[in-house]
């Protein structure tokens, strides 16, 4: 199972075939199985790498420290759940260390984000603090680099 | 007027160009022409060990080394042999070089007299011939079988031994076979030359690319040790081609010869290139399995889509080509792949070039992206069926 999933995270658009080529295993295990790990949730989706910045989209992003006093009873998992519904955060992580929630927000531009750390983030109750870091470019995400290098010159064609 | 003609060497004169070079100036004029005919690995070289490189430059490493070449690199390569594959020999018995290749040229002139015979299993790589040839020696070809996948068997090297063979050529895993030679086949080889004085050159560049099973050296059996001299190198392992490093091991009598040539010929392999390739052997055992695990995905991939087109393909143990047979179109091998690269635009390297006994078959890199094979693999599958009707 593991090989077929870094496979997928590898490349999603692999088909059943070509994994099933890959790792020597049957086809229709290898529908059988994608299918399982869709159903128990270990695949949670599928979705492009895009770099909007080569696009005429206006995007900014945004990575916010969260400070918070934990709940009693939930922990951090209730005011988790207040933060992640929203549209606009496209990660939460829970850390170690001097912050609590790690949140990766996207929007139009500095203002929409900003409104929606003061007017929706911020004021979530058991929110302490927050701070906001704007992310100005985006140079590798998910393993691959976004920058493009140009090709070797001049590469031997025969060996 | 000066002939140049009449005043070259004879020798060098005798090599033959590599057939396929007018192959690759179509090639050079074609869009969206796909190459699978590079032997080389499509990674990148590891970041850490590009840094070593690049932090060598920055701290001023940029003379001359010794001529074997640093000694903490050869210390690594003595533990990474020993590690990697249970090879013992002696910082002392191993010297860094430019490539395997140069390794493979150095082995070839420090053991040959004029006249002297090398036995070379083909199909292989292509430089064995012409630096026999170059040193004053006569290549005799072997030419290996796809029904015994293509190993060195015991009768064909005893049909091939003669009193005037001094090396014998061990080209494995097999570029462009795939084909390994197992523990029995060697032991095999070993009862032939028991009792000559045949020494072996090892080829072992591709030994970190095997698949199901782990690389058998000449050095690990007992009786051919002290006759093996071993080639290896970073290119394959590594993915560090352009970097031009690999090392020579052997007896230390025949090191210290061989020392000459290259302290002559080249002084000593780049400064940079050595200090990157020590944090390549030191932490670079990672690299060399997600880049062997990639490897052997596209291996299975490209195995089935062959043989799914009806091809025989022996399933290769080793390096990173295919090599299926594609007689029986009543096309050779050249035909072949020149019609395929004209009509499909893709590049793959008719069995000829790779010496007697390639013909019939054609030599096809897996080490490309999966989008590429399947791209190939479905022209071939269109120029077959046009072949067929």
């Amino acid at each position: 199972m593991n090989e077929i999933l870094k496979l997928l995270e590898e490349d999603s658009r692999y088909t059943p075939a070509q994994i099933a080529a890959m790792t020597g295993k049957d086809e229709q295990y290898v529908r059988d199985t994608v299918k399982r790990c869709e159903e128990e949730h270990i695949i949670n989706g599928y979705t492009t790498l895009v770099d909007w910045d080569r696009t005429s989209e206006e995007a900014v992003t945004a990575f916010i420290e969260v400070k918070i006093t934990p709940q009693r009873d939930d922990g951090y998992d209730r005011i988790a759940r207040r933060i992640y519904q929203y549209d606009e955060v496209e990660s939460l992580y829970l850390m170690s260390g001097s912050f609590d929630f790690s949140v990766i927000v996207t929007g139009k531009s500095l203002r929409e984000v900003s409104r929606f750390v003061s007017e929706k983030l911020a004021p979530i109750e058991g929110v302490t603090s927050t701070a906001t870091h704007f992310i100005m470019k985006r140079y590798k995400d998910k393993h691959r680099a976004f920058l493009v290098e140009p090709e070797q010159e001049e590469r031997t064609l025969f060996i | 007027m000066m002939d140049y003609e009449r005043i070259m060497s004879r020798r060098v004169k005798s090599l033959q160009p590599s057939g396929i070079r007018k192959f690759f100036d179509i090639l050079d004029t074609m869009q969206g022409a796909i190459s699978l005919g590079i032997g080389e690995p499509d990674f990148v070289t590891p970041w850490h060990i590009r840094e070593a490189g690049v932090y060598s430059l920055e701290q001023g490493y940029t003379k001359y080394t010794s001529n074997a070449g640093l000694s903490r690199l050869r210390a690594a390569a003595s533990e990474y042999l020993k590690r990697r594959f249970d090879i013992d020999y002696k910082p002392s018995e191993i010297f860094i070089t430019v490539g395997g290749s140069e390794a493979i040229d150095l082995c070839v002139r420090a053991m040959l007299n004029p006249g002297d015979e090398v036995v070379i299993p083909v199909p292989s790589f292509v430089c064995y011939g012409p630096l026999v040839t170059m040193a004053g020696g006569v290549p005799v070809y072997v030419e290996t079988k796809a029904e015994n996948e293509f190993r060195l068997t015991a009768d064909e090297l005893r049909g091939a031994i003669t009193p005037r063979t001094k090396l014998l050529v061990l080209p494995y895993p097999n570029n462009p076979t795939g084909a390994i030679m197992e523990r029995a086949d060697l032991e095999a080889v070993a009862e032939v030359l028991r009792g000559t004085d045949v020494m072996i050159l090892s080829d072992e560049i591709y030994a970190e690319l095997t698949y199901g099973q782990k690389h058998v050296s000449p050095c690990n059996i007992p009786e051919l040790s002290e006759r093996t001299l071993l080639v290896n190198g970073f290119s394959k392992a590594f993915a560090m081609t352009g970097w031009r490093l690999g090392y020579v091991c052997g007896p230390e009598r025949i090191m210290k010869q061989m020392l000459k040539i290259h302290q002559y010929g080249i002084m000593s392999a780049p400064t940079t290139s050595q200090y990157a390739a020590i944090e390549a052997l030191r932490n670079g055992d990672g690299d060399i399995e997600m880049m062997r695990d990639s490897y052997d995905k596209r291996r299975k991939l490209m195995l089935k889509g062959l043989r799914n087109l009806g091809l025989t393909c022996f399933e290769p143990r080793g390096a990173f080509y295919m090599f299926p047979q594609i007689g029986g179109f009543g096309l050779t091998s050249e035909e072949f792949c020149t019609r395929f690269l004209q009509e499909e635009k893709v590049a793959i390297i008719p069995g000829t070039a790779f010496g007697p006994g390639g013909e019939g078959f054609t030599r096809i890199c897996y080490a490309s992206s999966v989008e590429n094979i399947e791209t190939a693999i479905s022209r071939l599958g269109a120029f077959l069926e046009r072949l067929r009707s």
